[in-house]
């Protein structure tokens, strides 16, 4: 226990030491991926919340980037906002709005709170459609100004970093804990004085508003438009599968799920005899099955599984 | 009529349906409202014809769902995909000049196959483990099989022979077109069939056992596991029929063919209860002539929302009567 308090803010240290070195030694191109990388890693970590602390399944937090993207690209195409100010606008009103999920949802669980979640992810996409007068229909809209590769790694790093502080925060005191109970069981939770809606529809409200954040910074990604097509299902199931190889309940493994979706389409493109085309979801959904048929708990699992291995081997306790 | 929902309810089967006094009123009188509507408007009577064809589709589909729900209580976020999967491998058959309605058969055999691979594959690996890793799972095979239909016949649109032909049946000057009434009546037989099978074969009642009493089962000697896989076949075919009835409604053929479909059947599934077949079945064809209707007569409600309308029926039934129209009250042992 010991050697892993010691451990953790040294491993933040390094890491962020990287981060700050990374965007010098990379070209334009590069820098845009690890940038995708920062933003999967605030999604990610936000459907961690969700998830992993309180339990709620989510096949619907591309719906919530949908909402953060948009609110920048209005904000910024009608209002002229700063595109920095849109972010917490962005994450303010997705929180209102994973709160006002979150209420329905209590009454759902399991594989129920699944298929609301799926029907969300593929619904909200079609509003830009039907609303095309005030959300630019398939064509999308567009920021009032681009931003520059390195603009968008430091901005989206920054998030993921204040994010992920933000989180550790939220986990480590009484809300933590209270998520915790909450997943472990609703019944016990609820009889040791947890307030089961209250937290429910809050890991609802603050998960979503993590989610706004990275769809946020998704549409500055894609030269600063917001388009349904980008938001279609495929992106909740990718931030889900992330989530899923990070590790459920874990912080740390975040970052390796982040880079695992953020890097899969890069390396999946050199992938020999299905070409660079189709590669992508035939390598993703396969290595996705591997990985849970080899490790159920993802990464994290990796991670206490090796850790209790040094801790149980005999000569060194 | 209180004599036909006893024998209704007497019959606990399982295809028995927790079917209550209220909503036997309710589906009548929606039945009484269709017949009226469709007697005095043509173009009503139209669109609920059309409304049955499209509902028979999310009915088939739904089935599907059920019936993997019902033996693993697991939801396959994939059916719409394999369903998908399988029309393509039909095209292929009739791009190899097959007729359509021997290309429909070999492609059936194919998705039961197909369906056991997969859940001996991936699926029985997983299924002890938790919710969430089978969900995740099935997901990655969303995306696996998507990218494999991509990769094989690229994602232009493709076109296959109608197998209905374009005719137009006209009566008492209500258009019927040929296409509404053979899919429904390919629908409705494959749903007939499935009810034979589970009710009079000794698979049947194998498979009805293995999923209500899987270990009582076990112990009379029926092969619960390789029951699970005929269970994934046997939805697999039903998607596949969904999928070929579905391409010709769309008179096209993409890789997103079943995505809409897929939510649809979501909302028919939990319009039922989820693990009704039955409920699957009428509530596949309520949502078809709803989305119909609703898109025919209110102004607002155009084709962009039919996705989110069925999200709202999806929702609506899940938070205000979760076990849906035919579904059974869990109780949970703590």
């Amino acid at each position: 226990m010991s050697m892993r308090r010691a451990g953790a803010p040294a491993v933040a240290a390094a890491v962020a030491a990287l981060l700050c070195v990374l965007p010098f030694l990379l070209d334009g191109y590069h820098q845009g991926i690890a940038s995708a990388v920062g933003i999967y890693f605030v999604a990610i970590l936000g459907l961690n919340i969700l998830t992993g602390y309180t339990g709620q399944i989510s096949i619907g937090h591309g719906a919530f980037m949908a909402i953060g993207g948009y609110t920048t690209v209005i904000l910024s195409h009608d209002h002229h906002t700063n595109l920095i100010a849109t972010l917490p606008a962005a994450a303010a009103l997705t929180f209102v709005c994973g709160v006002a999920v979150g209420i329905p949802a209590l009454r759902l669980s399991g594989v129920y709170l699944a298929l609301a979640t799926f029907a969300l992810a593929v619904s909200v996409p079609q509003l830009p459609l039907k609303f095309s007068k005030f959300l630019g229909g398939s064509n999308g809209l567009q920021t009032d100004h681009t931003v520059s590769h390195l603009w968008l790694y430091a901005v989206s790093w920054a998030c993921a970093a204040l994010g992920f502080v933000l989180g550790w925060l939220l986990l480590r005191g009484r809300i933590g804990r209270a998520f915790r109970a909450v997943r472990d069981s609703e019944l016990a939770a609820a009889s040791s004085g947890v307030s089961l809606p209250i937290y429910k529809t809050l890991a609802f409200g603050v998960s979503a508003a993590y989610a706004g954040v990275a769809g946020s910074l998704f549409v500055l990604w894609t030269n600063g438009f917001a388009q349904p097509n980008e938001f279609e299902i495929l992106l909740s199931l990718k931030i889900l599968i992330g989530a899923a190889v990070a590790g459920l309940g874990s912080l740390w493994g975040v970052a390796v799920g982040a880079i695992f979706i953020g890097l899969l389409p890069q390396l999946s493109a050199s992938v020999p005899l299905i070409g660079p085309a189709h590669g992508q979801d035939v390598v993703f959904g396969f290595v996705v099955i591997l990985i849970m048929l080899v490790l159920p708990n993802g990464f994290a699992g990796l991670l206490w599984r090796v850790r209790a291995a040094i801790k149980t081997r005999p000569g060194t306790s | 009529m209180a004599t036909f929902v006893a024998t209704l309810t007497k019959r606990k089967t399982a295809v028995s349906t927790g079917v209550s006094i209220p909503v036997v009123a309710l589906l009548v009188a929606g039945a009484v409202f269709l017949l009226i509507g469709c007697l005095s408007s043509e173009i009503f009577a139209q669109q609920t014809v059309s409304g049955l064809a499209d509902g028979a589709i999310f009915g088939l589909l739904a089935l599907a769902l059920v019936l993997i729900y019902r033996a693993t209580e697991v939801v396959n976020f994939a059916q719409g995909e394999m369903a998908m999967a399988t029309t393509y491998f039909a095209y292929q058959l009739t791009q190899w000049h097959l007729t359509y309605w021997l290309a429909f058969v070999l492609t059936l055999a194919f998705a039961f196959v197909f369906g056991v691979l997969v859940q001996v594959a991936f699926i029985r690996p997983v299924q002890h483990k938790s919710v969430i890793a089978v969900v995740i799972v099935t997901v990655g095979l969303f995306i696996l099989i998507d990218g494999v239909v991509t990769w094989i016949w690229g994602a232009d649109l493709k076109f296959m022979a109608a197998p209905f032909g374009n005719n137009v049946y006209t009566l008492s000057g209500v258009a019927f077109s040929r296409l509404d009434i053979g899919v429904f009546l390919v629908c409705i037989a494959s749903m007939v069939l499935l009810w034979l099978l589970f009710q009079y074969t000794k698979l049947g009642l194998a498979m009805r056992a293995s999923a209500l009493r899987p270990s009582s089962a076990a112990l009379v000697g029926v092969r619960v596991d390789r029951m699970l896989a005929v269970g994934w076949g046997l939805a697999a075919v039903l998607g596949a029929v969904a999928g070929m009835m579905t391409e010709p409604k769309q008179f096209v053929l993409q890789p997103p063919l079943m995505q809409p479909i897929l939510l649809y059947a979501f909302a028919a599934a939990v319009l039922g209860g989820l693990e009704s077949p039955f409920g699957a079945v009428v509530g596949g064809l309520t949502l078809g002539v709803f989305l119909n209707l609703i898109g025919q007569y209110v102004g607002f409600a155009t084709s962009e929302l039919r996705l989110p309308i069925a999200f709202a029926v999806l929702l609506f039934v899940l938070v205000l009567k979760p076990t849906g129209l035919f579904g059974r009250r869990q109780v949970r042992r703590v």
